[in-house]
């Protein structure tokens, strides 16, 4: 019903025709996909990439951010800075400042945008899952923490042993989540000119005048994130079953 | 045979804020023997005992282990802890490992012993409480004196001078308290050395060598169990007493 209102006031529209032509084009659709595919490869690697460099960093931020000992206060104070800064910031502006700071400093000679995008990506979202993982760690309870010390791990090997994996399974579906958001603005290095799905669909554009490359590139987007949104929705509901089954604790 | 305690508590203090919670304990723990504390809630007993195994630090006043301060800032306490075990009244095992992971954890990652050792181990520890086939599945899966007896060996795997159980049966159904006390006993005729925080006064006045009564944090009374038990001298004590006595 609400579908078929959608589509009649769209297709009644004056310019509908127009739209349909500039957006939806069959033709320039299939010119434009291979094409886009392509880019959407660089999308995949930069993720691949950044998957692992946001769980290193924010890994390491949660834990500097979850210590107690006044001496590492400094250390502490920084976690909290860095990661009140990169969620502030709009991932644009992260993206420009690296893409086109670092270069400026003229230190490491010229580097490969794709990098750089890369490394913005992990910077932001390091902040963010780095907040996620923290709360995971103060989620486990502090007598777990007491029976691990007491049967003589040292702190390193009750964070790693015991803490790191329950805070972690406490917090999956956010940290799915994440991942999710993550997936789409690795499209966002496209700004620093890295060839990338947007990229390219944004070239095919600019000779065509035709937007339909963009809708492709779109929907291959959604395709590469489909998987994993629902291995999310079967984790939780596995998670569910579970609790109902006689609790997770 | 050395005749020093085992365990020594000089004059030992601990506040949290302004709230004095223990206010002067001296206390030996001779080695070989059963002490068992007992006292309302809130008079010091789990206190006394993670300050012992350093889980808390004495605000003044001193503990001694083998004679050595284990109160100073300066030792280390990850190695006073592998010479103490302790067990909890909410068991703590680690949800996330099986049953035999959760008790060979700290001969693999404290000892260094290999997996197979620590676990052939392990599994005659978990042979002794009767519950060796239940060693692969996860802690969710025991009842409440399983797990409980589970954290025991788990305690007692890499071999501590000194075990420290925590009101270890308050957390349990009655039927499941036997259990977990004759456990306790059978560690007794190993001649371990154990310190026990208990309210289940029949057991304290069986199984104890000596019985120390800690009353608003000091020690109000103490001595062997039918002294303490038989003829309370201090009123606090008998107080105390008479409302076991139903």
């Amino acid at each position: 019903m609400f579908a078929a209102a959608v589509y009649f006031t769209l297709a009644r529209s004056e310019g509908w025709a127009r739209v349909r032509e500039t957006f939806f084009s069959p033709r320039y659709f299939v010119e434009a996909l291979p094409v886009v595919a392509r880019g959407l490869l660089m999308n995949l690697r930069v993720l691949a990439v950044a998957s692992l460099g946001v769980a290193a960093l924010a890994t390491l931020l949660a834990l500097t951010r979850t210590t107690i000992s006044p001496v590492l206060f400094p250390l502490r104070a920084l976690a909290t800075v860095y990661t009140d800064a990169f969620r502030g910031m709009p991932m644009i502006i992260v993206l420009y400042l690296i893409g086109f700071g670092i270069p400026g400093l003229r230190i490491f000679g010229r580097i490969d945008s794709t990098i750089l995008g890369t490394i913005a990506v992990i910077l932001v979202y390091s902040a963010y899952v780095a907040e996620v993982i923290r709360a995971g760690i103060e989620a486990v309870h502090p007598s777990q923490r007491a029976a691990a010390r007491s049967l003589g791990l040292s702190h390193a090997q009750t964070m790693r042993v015991v803490v790191l994996p329950q805070a972690v399974r406490k917090v999956v579906p956010a940290l799915m989540n994440d991942f999710v958001a993550m997936q789409k603005d690795v499209g966002l290095v496209s700004v620093l000119g890295a060839i990338d799905a947007v990229r390219s669909a944004q070239i095919l554009v600019s000779k065509s005048y035709n937007f339909t490359p963009y809708v492709a590139s779109g929907l291959l987007f959604i395709l590469m994130s489909l998987p994993f949104i629902h291995l999310t929705d079967w984790y939780a509901a596995r998670l569910k079953r579970r609790e109902q089954a006689g609790g997770v604790v | 045979m050395d005749e020093s305690p085992l365990l020594r508590f000089e004059r030992a203090r601990k506040s949290f804020g302004r709230n004095e919670v223990l206010r002067g304990v001296t206390l030996d723990v001779t080695r070989h023997t059963v002490v068992v504390c007992i006292g309302a809630s809130g008079s010091g007993k789990s206190t006394l005992l993670r300050c012992a195994n350093l889980l808390e630090t004495v605000t003044d006043g001193q503990i001694f282990l083998n004679g050595e301060d284990i109160s100073d800032p300066r030792r280390d306490a990850d190695a006073v802890r592998r010479k103490i075990g302790i067990v909890f009244q909410s068991f703590n095992l680690f949800p996330h490992m099986t049953v035999l992971d959760n008790v060979t954890l700290s001969l693999r990652k404290v000892v260094g012993m290999p997996r197979g050792e620590a676990e052939e181990r392990g599994m005659a520890l978990l042979k002794r409480i009767g519950i060796e086939a239940k060693a692969r599945v996860y802690p969710d899966r025991l009842s409440g004196g399983q797990q409980q007896r589970v954290a025991i060996v788990r305690a007692i795997a890499s071999d501590p001078e000194l075990l420290l159980l925590d009101e270890i049966t308050s957390a349990l159904d009655p039927q499941l308290v036997g259990e977990v006390l004759d456990l306790v006993l059978e560690l007794k005729s190993t001649r371990a050395t154990i310190l026990m925080a208990t309210h289940e006064m029949s057991f304290a006045r069986s199984a104890a060598d000596d019985v120390v009564f800690l009353h608003n944090g000091v020690i109000e009374e103490s001595g062997p169990p039918d002294k303490i038990f038989g003829e309370p001298e201090k009123p606090a004590t008998r107080a105390f007493l008479e409302r076991f006595r139903v």
